[in-house]
């Protein structure tokens, strides 16, 4: 169990600002912001490797804000693998052997399950120089979790590396933690990631969290209109609620309840957001006529965005929907979603 | 045929000139000596002395310089922090002044009327006219050169490789020994020859400070002052040569250390 209690950091370019989370044990825990949000100095203040200016951190039992960060347990993976590059492949994942008191034949025995683990037999001998990304992110991992730490921490460890490895190192991670009790903190700017990795997570934006709760929490009901549009929901419209409806320049949008507030934020995610040349004749409780403005192709999905007035909502389609349903730019559509779909903070 | 700009013409001008211009004298200089005159003097019991002596007190001056200026090199490649422009003008200043003007300002705090003179003295350490004053004055000399190029070897490695070192569970000191040091040791080692050298070359400071015991340079002059350019040219022929070694080194170690990275 971690636990982070009021902790301020002051850098000269980065700074957190009262910071509280709570990890348990063997969870894996991944930290959201985007660039320059401080996710990677809160990684680092866990590992004492920045000062902290207040607040405790505590890992298990022991309170650790004091103690450097070789006596934390923790280990640290970064995105750019950070390969002691004068060592071979296997003299860097045994580095942290000669600092800890792990006997002969049980060193040998943690080697050799990394090794096998992550398919790294026939690097030993070579030096990180001649590796690729997705190798030296296996190796930085062995390295990283021979010490048997209480907890890995991963600073965006799949961002510098190619689709193809990011799926590899995406699987290890997986697998990893499966077999091993220990807590990982991932730190990552991409919300898809969390999503196949984590249980639980945290977002935080400008040295401050935003939101923490399960990842499905965080996913469904964002608190703020920062997470909201950090986790995909693109319709984040402010509104001013009356009854259970929340009016927007003349729209107004059934929310299903009644809400305690007079002014806030609608968010609605886009693949809720129906679209037809028709009015459509369902359960859906919000039905609008507007105008397609604009169509972006996404790869496998389209983004349609609607104009309704002055409000724009955005439907995110497949190929197929969209010509079969002749959308083009300009043309009149319905936009329709559930009443259940509208998330409000 | 394409014609060339005329700066290209100055660029290759500018080239001539100076390749003559330093080739010139240093060629003249090498060949002046007779081949019998070159083995009478390094079979001189005093020539060998004293170029001897000029290259284990410019040795000692490297070593000396290791030994103190790494920890201050590495500190000053990690920290940031105030008065730290100063800190590194300060290391520059031996640079600047006047080579005579070292060696008077290193006598005037080594007489008995300064409290470290008063100190030497009670522990028997005496500056002027002797080895320990020499290599004083050259480590006075060469320290600028050796810590500045430890220190950029320094900041060349990620500070993040000492991060995750720390966190395997290695202090300060380990992480310093087994990631740091390495990872720097080719600069370390071309400022500790960048110091040698500095120091073998030095005259003007030792020349105050001991003109006896005779470092090689101060009998180049002496020769030279007694009994004219001919005789001066065979120590110079030796010291020279000795010199260029020093200088082929460093430029292997650095030509090697760039085809590596």
């Amino acid at each position: 169990m971690i636990r982070i209690k009021n902790l301020n950091v002051d850098l000269e370019e980065f700074f957190l600002e009262d910071i509280n989370i709570s990890i348990d044990e063997n969870q894996f825990f991944i930290l959201m912001g985007p660039t320059g949000a401080g996710k990677t100095v809160l990684l680092e203040a866990i590992a004492g490797l920045v000062p902290v200016k207040s607040g405790r951190i505590i890992i298990g039992k022991r309170d650790v804000t004091r103690l450097p960060p070789e006596k934390r347990g923790i280990s640290i993976v970064y995105q750019d693998y950070a390969l002691f590059p004068h060592l071979t492949v296997l003299d860097n994942i045994i580095y942290g052997l000669h600092f800890h008191r792990v006997k002969k034949d049980e060193q040998k025995r943690r080697s050799e399950a990394l090794i096998q683990q992550l398919n790294l037999r026939h690097l030993l001998h070579r030096y990180p120089g001649t590796l690729s990304g997705g190798e030296l992110q296996r190796v930085a991992l062995a390295r990283a979790l021979i010490i048997h730490p209480d907890v890995l921490l991963l600073d965006e460890p799949l961002s510098a590396l190619d689709p193809a490895f990011r799926e590899e190192i995406r699987d290890a991670l997986n697998r990893l933690h499966r077999l091993s009790n220990i807590t990982f903190i991932m730190v990552t700017h991409d919300f898809a990631e969390a999503l196949s990795l984590a249980q639980q997570a945290a977002v935080i934006n400008n040295g401050r969290i935003e939101q923490t709760g399960t990842i499905e929490e965080i996913f469904r009901c964002p608190v703020s209109r920062f997470v909201a549009e950090f986790v995909g929901m693109k319709n984040c419209i402010p509104v001013r609620f009356n009854g259970t409806n929340a009016a927007v320049e003349g729209l107004e949008i059934e929310t299903g309840r009644e809400w305690a507030k007079e002014g806030g934020y609608i968010a609605v995610r886009p693949e809720d957001v129906v679209i037809s040349r028709r009015p459509l004749h369902s359960s859906m409780r919000n039905s609008f006529q507007g105008k397609v403005t604009c169509v972006r192709d996404r790869g496998f999905f389209y983004e349609v965005v609607v104009r309704v007035g002055d409000t724009a909502f955005t439907s995110l389609i497949t190929k197929g929907a969209l010509l079969d349903l002749g959308i083009q730019e300009g043309i009149m559509v319905w936009v329709s979603f559930k009443a259940t779909a509208v998330h409000v903070f | 045929m394409k014609t060339r700009e005329l700066f290209f013409w100055v660029m290759i001008a500018s080239a001539v000139i100076i390749m003559a211009f330093i080739l010139l004298p240093m060629i003249q200089l090498m060949t002046a000596p007779s081949l019998p005159m070159l083995k009478k003097t390094i079979r001189e019991r005093d020539v060998l002395q004293s170029i001897w002596l000029s290259i284990y007190t410019a040795g000692l001056a490297s070593l000396i310089s290791f030994v103190l200026g790494t920890p201050l090199a590495y500190l000053l490649s990690r920290a940031q922090f105030r008065g730290k422009g100063l800190i590194e003008s300060i290391i520059d200043l031996p640079i600047v002044i006047p080579h005579p003007v070292v060696g008077i300002a290193i006598l005037s705090i080594a007489g008995r009327g300064h409290w470290v003179g008063q100190i030497l003295s009670w522990l028997g350490v005496r500056i002027m006219g002797s080895v320990t004053g020499i290599v004083t004055v050259l480590t006075f000399v060469g320290l600028p050169f050796y810590i500045n190029a430890a220190k950029e070897g320094f900041e060349a490695v990620s500070p993040r490789l000492e991060k995750v070192s720390r966190s395997l569970g290695a202090s300060m000191l380990s992480t310093f020994f087994r990631i740091t040091f390495p990872l720097a040791s080719r600069s370390i080692l071309v400022g500790a020859i960048m110091c040698l050298a500095r120091a073998v070359s030095e005259f003007g400071a030792v020349v105050i400070v001991a003109y006896h015991p005779m470092i090689a340079p101060v009998m180049i002059y002496e020769r030279f002052e007694a009994y004219g350019l001919k005789y001066s040219q065979p120590v110079a022929f030796w010291l020279v040569a000795l010199c260029l070694i020093l200088f082929l080194l460093l430029r292997m170690l650095t030509l090697y250390r760039k085809k590596r990275s």
